[in-house]
């Protein structure tokens, strides 16, 4: 899948997390910042669901920057799978 | 040849000697020691002074006042912490001594908070190389937790402090006392005055055993002030400061309920608990920390003890705006103040007769004959961190940094008849139900419920209390089942990395060792 | 046979659906039912993220006990749609939607859910459907909203809306919407379905919100919504029965066991008649006491 802009969800309240990417170059891969307070105790579990949700949508190359405050994983794929979305321009269902 | 180490009876390993702090013994069970009727240790004898008649006590500055006690490397200097937030006295004194050139300084208040974060770089060049306190927060618990302090650090509860000076482990060479109002004798109280913050109760002990104490006030009275909470004949020297500390930071308004509808909830799970225990009827004692959940417990039990018209004993420990109007309402019949939380508490222990304010040998030293915590029926208490077998860590936080307080947690849970622990069975994203706990203060055979928004755990050695509850319609759960649901939501915790020097030990009430705190890999 | 225990529906909890702290916690305060929000709680440009994020809640979030019902955006708007292909085959207790005005409305509804729940394999019986009505229009058809479907299982006003499609003040004493509330009270009755009340919006008015829920209790709502946990306990205590009619009904139903032994049709308990509409609202009153009725 291809990313065509940049795009932003999430928010900075604790317990959700704030997901801006842009889309990068082919072949540029995956540059992932991601700050987190809980980065000590959690944060390859972070990487790792954000790694899902890019593997499940198929994406190489993308700038990511997260900034996390303690957001469970589920709430991590949400926010992930939505930025996703918005930089496809694809906004599933809301054209009938 | 001696042990080097032992294993204490919750499993940790403890060294048999720490050099600056010397010989440590393990923790053996949290009554083992006491059974024997006796402190073993033997107790240094106070000193006894003599002045000759009205030769005046009043220095006109701290310096002055620090240059009569003989100051001197190596000694050992005491405060008490009853200013919290706002005091200023504890950073005066100290920038004065630093600025005389002393070195090596033992550092023993009954507590330390964000106030004293100044104190950092006088441990930095070694002006400070030793701290005993009940609790350690900020910059300061950083700068332990990271290795900076020459020699460990002791955590010691309210209780314990008091046994720790009989002993002479905390061998007081100056004490200095802030006062609200005191007169030129050193008559001195917290009871009123501009700067008022109620009861004085940890500072009786070194006024009692230090060889030279200090009554530092800004607000020097016309002899006799009254009452005299610390009495002159203890006293050696007084100074008038412009300042003790800002007022607001040191007793805040009134205590407000907390708004969080996760505390809230937590709070109204424990009531549940307490109301449908045996121990809610005529005659209950009770005490409850000052924030959060646990607060809010006594909102709920207020209700509930007037519905039921249930009439109790008295109120322990730190005392709030909220226990007065309890007390005023006549839903207990005293109160014993060891330390107060808001203005109002303050005028309350002046006019109040019920309102007692209490020494903390007498609220929970437990080498005496009897303080009071050995009448509680019912403490509400907060944690950091538990465990599955029930030990609480109220000291360390998650990353392993000391930013907590042992306080009066180990005393009272000992004392109580039901000791329950008010916490979310996770924060933020961080597990606070765990399998291992990074540090222990207060042992899982003396916490009886653990109440979080999942759920209702009970100490399986408390036999009775599941008998009691078994009937009920109260959420109850094993520990481990919890630990295993909040393991699901929050993930596993990768623990944290310490290095093998010790930073701290964390001394149980008895004098024993519960714990050591590592430092963290940088 | 045993009738299935109904469900309270005492208190329902709303939970903004793009808040993940509070949609992680919802399960834990209490509520009879929670109610995820991605409709008004929810700002146009978050639509989509919101959607993701409840999904993904009701797939990982343990509710416990709470009956968990989500609030879709009308079919007429461009989010509708999308939130019903995402929520539906999740089959949460039960759809609510807002806004309902009338049975060609509903059919609409009903049809498009049924079509994704046949894409999905799944029952067209399980998941219920709560019909907020929210205009002058909808109270007017409310009788045969609440009779259309099977699957519409309980009748919600919302209180705000209604006042400002009538074009007047939402005042605390609730004198605009009190027709609408019992022309909805009755057409729920009337089909055997439960009324649930609109919100008390001021959540730091402890007193003001127990009123408003005794009056709702006494006018016939089987539930409150509410907007904060802290609103939970005083809704759930307001329409929990009090210990008098506990006390009249456990003696009505051991009267009607006794007269039902002795073949008696009708009977009288202190000179009242008590016959058998008497009698169910008794056997609903010890239900929601939760009395074991074995014990009576």
């Amino acid at each position: 899948m291809k990313l065509i802009q940049s795009a932003q969800v999430g928010t900075f309240e604790s317990s959700d997390i704030m997901i801006l990417i842009d889309p990068a170059d082919m072949g540029t891969g995956r540059d992932i910042e991601l700050d987190s307070n809980v980065i000590l105790q959690y944060g390859d579990d972070i990487l790792q669901s954000i790694h899902k949700i890019l593997d499940k949508y198929e994406i190489a190359d993308v700038k990511m920057v997260a900034t996390d405050k303690g957001a469970l994983n589920h709430t991590i794929e949400a926010r992930v799978e939505a930025a996703l979305l918005r930089a496809m321009n694809i906004q599933k269902g809301t054209l009938l | 040849m001696s042990k080097t180490k032992y294993i204490n009876k919750i499993g940790i390993e403890i060294p048999a000697y720490i050099e600056g702090i010397g010989a440590l013994q393990p923790y053996s069970g949290s009554f083992t020691k006491l059974k024997k009727g006796i402190m073993e240790e033997p107790s240094i004898p106070p000193p006894n002074k003599s002045i000759l008649p009205h030769k005046s006590k009043l220095k006109k500055s701290i310096k002055r006042a620090i240059q009569a006690c003989n100051p001197h490397d190596g000694m050992t200097i005491s405060f008490h912490h009853h200013l919290r937030g706002g005091d200023a006295v504890l950073m005066q004194v100290m920038e004065v001594i630093a600025a005389m050139g002393i070195k090596d300084i033992t550092l023993a208040s009954s507590s330390l908070t964000s106030a004293h974060d100044g104190i950092v770089p006088m441990i930095m060049d070694e002006t400070i190389t030793g701290i005993f306190s009940s609790g350690v927060r900020g910059e300061l618990g950083l700068t332990i937790s990271h290795g900076h302090l020459k020699k460990p650090a002791v955590i010691h509860s309210h209780g314990g402090r008091v046994r720790g000076v009989h002993t002479g482990r905390i061998n007081i060479d100056i004490a200095v006392i802030a006062a609200s109002a005191s007169d030129e004798e050193g008559n001195a109280t917290g009871s009123h005055g501009p700067s008022a913050f109620g009861s004085l109760g940890y500072a009786c002990i070194d006024a009692r055993y230090a060889k030279n104490v200090i009554v530092v006030t800004d607000n020097l009275v016309e002899y006799p002030c009254i009452p005299p909470s610390i009495p002159q004949n203890f006293v050696d020297f007084v100074v008038k400061v412009d300042s003790i500390g800002d007022p607001k930071k040191i007793a805040t308004g009134t205590t407000r309920i907390t708004k969080s509808p996760l505390d809230l909830r937590i709070a109204k799970l424990a009531s549940e608990v307490i109301t449908k225990s045996n121990y809610f009827k005529d005659g209950i004692s009770f005490q409850v920390g000052a924030g959060g959940a646990s607060l809010a417990v006594a909102k709920f039990i207020r209700t509930a003890m007037k519905e039921k018209q249930i009439k109790g004993s008295f109120l322990l420990g730190g005392i709030t705006s909220y226990g007065v109007d309890m007390l005023n309402e006549g839903l207990f019949r005293a109160i014993f103040d060891v330390q107060s939380f808001d203005a109002a508490v303050s005028s309350s222990i002046l006019n109040n007769p019920n309102h007692v304010e209490i020494p903390a040998g007498y609220y929970a030293n437990p080498y005496n004959s009897g303080c009071v915590i050995n009448k509680l029926d019912v403490v509400v208490l907060g944690a950091l961190e538990i465990d599955t077998n029930f030990n609480v860590n109220v000291i360390t936080g998650s990353e392993g940094d000391i930013r907590g307080a042992s306080g009066g947690h180990s005393d009272t849970a000992a004392g109580a008849h039901m000791t329950v622990v008010v916490c979310p069975s996770f924060r933020g994203r961080i597990p606070i139900i765990k399998k291992k706990i990074n540090n222990v203060v207060t042992p899982g055979e003396t916490i009886d419920v653990v109440v979080t928004e999942r759920g209702i755990c009970i100490n399986p050695l408390r036999k009775d209390l599941l008998q009691q509850f078994a009937q009920s319609n109260l959420q109850i759960r094993t520990i481990e089942d919890l630990e295993e649901e909040v393991r699901g939501i929050c993930g596993e915790t990768k623990p944290v990395e310490y290095e093998d020097r010790i930073v701290a030990v964390v001394e149980y009430r008895d004098g024993t060792i519960i714990d050591v705190i590592k430092q963290i890999k940088e | 046979m045993a009738k299935a225990k109904r469900k309270n529906r005492r208190s329902m909890l709303y939970i903004p659906g793009n808040n993940p702290a509070m949609l992680q916690n919802g399960g834990v305060y209490g509520a009879d039912c929670v109610l995820l929000d991605l409709e008004d709680a929810v700002a146009l440009n978050q639509k989509d993220a919101a959607r993701i994020l409840v999904r993904n809640m009701l797939q990982n979030v343990d509710y416990y006990n709470c009956e968990v019902s989500v609030r879709v955006n009308h079919i007429s708007t461009p989010f509708g749609l999308a939130d019903l292909e995402e929520i539906v085959p999740l089959q949460p207790d039960a759809i609510r939607f807002p806004k309902t005005e009338s049975i060609q409305e509903l059919a609409e509804l009903i049809r498009i859910i049924e079509e994704i729940e046949d894409k999905h394999n799944l029952p067209h019986d399980k998941m219920k459907i709560h019909a907020m009505i929210e205009t002058a229009v909808g109270v007017q058809n409310v009788y045969q909203i609440a009779a259309y479907s099977k699957r519409v299982d309980a009748i919600t006003i919302g209180g705000q809306d209604l006042t400002a499609d009538m074009g007047i003040e939402k005042t605390k004493d609730n004198a605009g919407i009190d027709y609408a509330r019992k022309q909805i009270i009755m057409a729920a009755k009337a089909n055997g379905i439960d009324a649930i009340d609109t919100v008390f919006a001021d959540v730091d008015d402890e007193e003001g919100l127990r009123e408003e829920t005794l009056y709702a209790k006494k006018i016939g709502f089987s539930g409150k919504a509410v907007i904060n946990p802290r609103q939970i306990d005083i809704v759930n205590d307001a329409f929990m029965p009090t210990d008098e009619e506990i006390r009249k009904a456990s003696k009505i139903y051991r009267g009607w066991v006794k007269a039902k032994a002795e073949g008696l049709g009708v009977f009288a308990i202190d000179g009242k008649m008590i016959d058998a509409p008497v009698f169910a609202r008794a056997e609903r009153v010890l239900e929601i006491a939760n009395v074991d009725l074995n014990t009576l």
